[in-house]
């Protein structure tokens, strides 16, 4: 086996850039939330960072990458036994294996943390450390055997997916919807708004996402190279362009250009780019970000009218952009940025990307709303994934955690006021 | 003897105090408050989410005299409040039954 030094250095940076991730998930979503449940957010996601950890090098790491199999891999590398071994379908990497097992290992941490924007302000701690947990092992292992190892049967298709536009945030999505239908809404929604208490701590945690993203997608070409670089300007192309298209958008419609909006609009962008930022070329990527941007911003509107509560828009900015960057690929892929792949619609490459893309597509949505349900109605019935109501009202911070983010009290519900001088009036 | 109590824009503090202290009032109590009245809240939009506050920040100011200054007390705080604007603010007086300095034990008109 021949190892690139290069080529090593750049994946294990880029495994460090993704876990930089998922604390910028935490504030990204943080900021949203009211006041009262800010470190409940943090905490579920730094949870998953060590819930993951382990699992990931324990066992979860094998199932997906290792074996034959076109469902699921096997436990040749239980423990990390046979690391010296390649992953199935990846023998010829110059990276060693345990710098590609580090790499993934980042991707299945974040993956789960993005499904807590939508169950936010109302799951118990308890009940995200034993869901995630589960999550991991029934969705997110299958998944990513499917789409990412050659040994499963979407990649066997000829679906492709560069960093994760299926495997992370369309399976996120879905489960977030899922969970979110078990759940219930919070109490007031919609009638009572839930202003986000702290827009600053969004941006923070969108710089941090766009940041970590090189090393999600630009590392996903597995190498220091042409691709990666491909990878890397097609990111920073598409969330600009899904920035500006976002925050347009929201000036014609709503009158105001916002920095809520601009934050989600690069992390819109960032979503839809990532399956196809080693497919598609630079100009591609601006044509993915416009559509990512103007789609997300319409699309958070859903949970509004179908009456769902996604709190912080999973399924308008994940799932939708998730779908809309892998279907685009159908159209914009081309051999030109990556002779692995294969050409879309619009490189006369005719209809048969974009169908592996839509059953790739189908597949991961499906399996990941129907196995969330399911696995989220159990352990509603075994352990209950619900705070009451008592905790809800005073905040997952003090309820759950018996800590307060604020000295201010008058921080507690998202407003700038004192609750009593409220009810004085 | 009588408490002065102002409501007034919190920009305005700083001309409504110069003015009390010109005149010769010794103390004040200024805290933050907010609530609405002609002028009402503002709107906030979040993800094209419309979100209604009703109350809008002031500054309350409270200052105790003695009952032959309080009309001219109040003429004085109308006067440095005033933008001519809505949500100036409301200034009244009520009267107040007895007052006591803490340190010394002085009563009533002494105590101001």
């Amino acid at each position: 086996m021949h190892f690139d030094t290069g080529d090593t250095a750049w994946i294990l940076a880029s495994a460090a850039l993704v876990l930089l991730m998922t604390p910028g998930l935490a504030f990204f979503y943080g900021g949203m939330v009211r006041g009262k449940n800010v470190l409940g957010m943090l905490a579920q996601n730094f949870v998953t960072m060590g819930i993951v950890s382990v699992l990931w090098i324990t066992g979860v790491y094998s199932l997906a990458f290792s074996g034959k199999g076109k469902l699921i891999g096997d436990l040749h590398q239980f423990g990390l036994n046979h690391i010296w071994q390649q992953a199935t379908g990846f023998e010829s990497l110059t990276i060693p294996p345990l710098v590609f097992c580090a790499f993934q290992l980042m991707f299945a941490i974040i993956t789960p943390a993005l499904i807590t924007g939508g169950s936010a302000d109302r799951m118990k701690f308890g009940a995200w450390v034993v869901f995630c947990a589960l999550w991991l092992i029934v969705v997110y292992a299958p998944v990513a055997h499917w789409v990412f190892s050659p040994s499963g049967w979407l990649f066997k298709l000829g679906a492709e997916d560069f960093a994760g536009g299926t495997v992370v945030h369309a399976n996120a999505g879905a489960a977030a919807l899922a969970l979110v239908l078990v759940l219930g809404k919070r109490k007031g929604w919609p009638k009572e708004r839930m202003r986000p208490h702290n827009v600053p701590f969004v941006l923070l945690g969108a710089g941090l996402l766009w940041f970590g993203w090189f090393g999600f997608n630009a590392g996903s070409a597995l190498g220091a190279n042409t691709l990666s670089a491909y990878a890397f300007v097609n990111t920073n192309t598409a969330t600009g362009a899904a920035l500006l298209a976002w925050i347009l958008t929201e000036k014609l419609r709503d009158g105001h250009a916002t920095t809520l909006g601009a934050a989600s609009g690069a992390v819109a962008g960032l979503v839809a780019i990532t399956p196809a930022c080693g497919f598609v070329s630079p100009m591609g990527s601006i044509a993915i970000g416009i559509a990512a941007g103007v789609i997300c911003c319409l699309a958070t509107g859903l949970k509004t009218f179908f009456k769902f509560d996604d709190a912080l828009d999973v399924v308008g900015v994940h799932l939708v952009g998730g779908i809309a960057g892998a279907l685009l690929i159908g159209l914009l892929g081309t051999k030109m940025t990556n002779g692995a792949g294969a050409n879309g619609v619009l490189y006369k490459g005719g209809w048969t990307l974009m169908g592996h893309q839509a059953v790739a597509v189908i597949a991961v949505v499906a399996y990941s709303f129907v196995v969330t349900y399911i696995l989220a109605k159990i352990l509603d019935k075994v352990m209950g994934l619900r705070v009451s109501e008592e905790q809800e009202v005073a905040g997952m911070d003090l309820s759950l955690h018996a800590e307060t983010a604020y000295e201010n009290s008058s921080f507690s519900d998202g407003s700038r006021f004192l609750s009593s001088q409220q009810s004085a009036n | 003897m009588k408490l002065i109590t102002a409501i007034i824009k919190p920009f305005k503090l700083d001309d409504v105090k110069t003015a009390l202290q010109a005149f010769g009032v010794t103390g004040m109590t200024v805290s933050e408050a907010s609530g609405f009245g002609r002028q009402r809240g503002h709107t906030e939009v979040y993800r094209g989410a419309e979100y209604t506050v009703d109350l809008v920040p002031k500054v309350r100011l409270e200052v105790l005299v003695d009952s032959p200054d309080a009309e001219k007390v109040i003429d004085v705080i109308v006067k440095a409040a005033s933008t001519g604007s809505i949500g100036d603010g409301k200034v009244w007086s009520t009267p107040v039954e007895s007052v006591v300095r803490v340190r010394t034990g002085e009563r009533g008109v002494d105590a101001i």
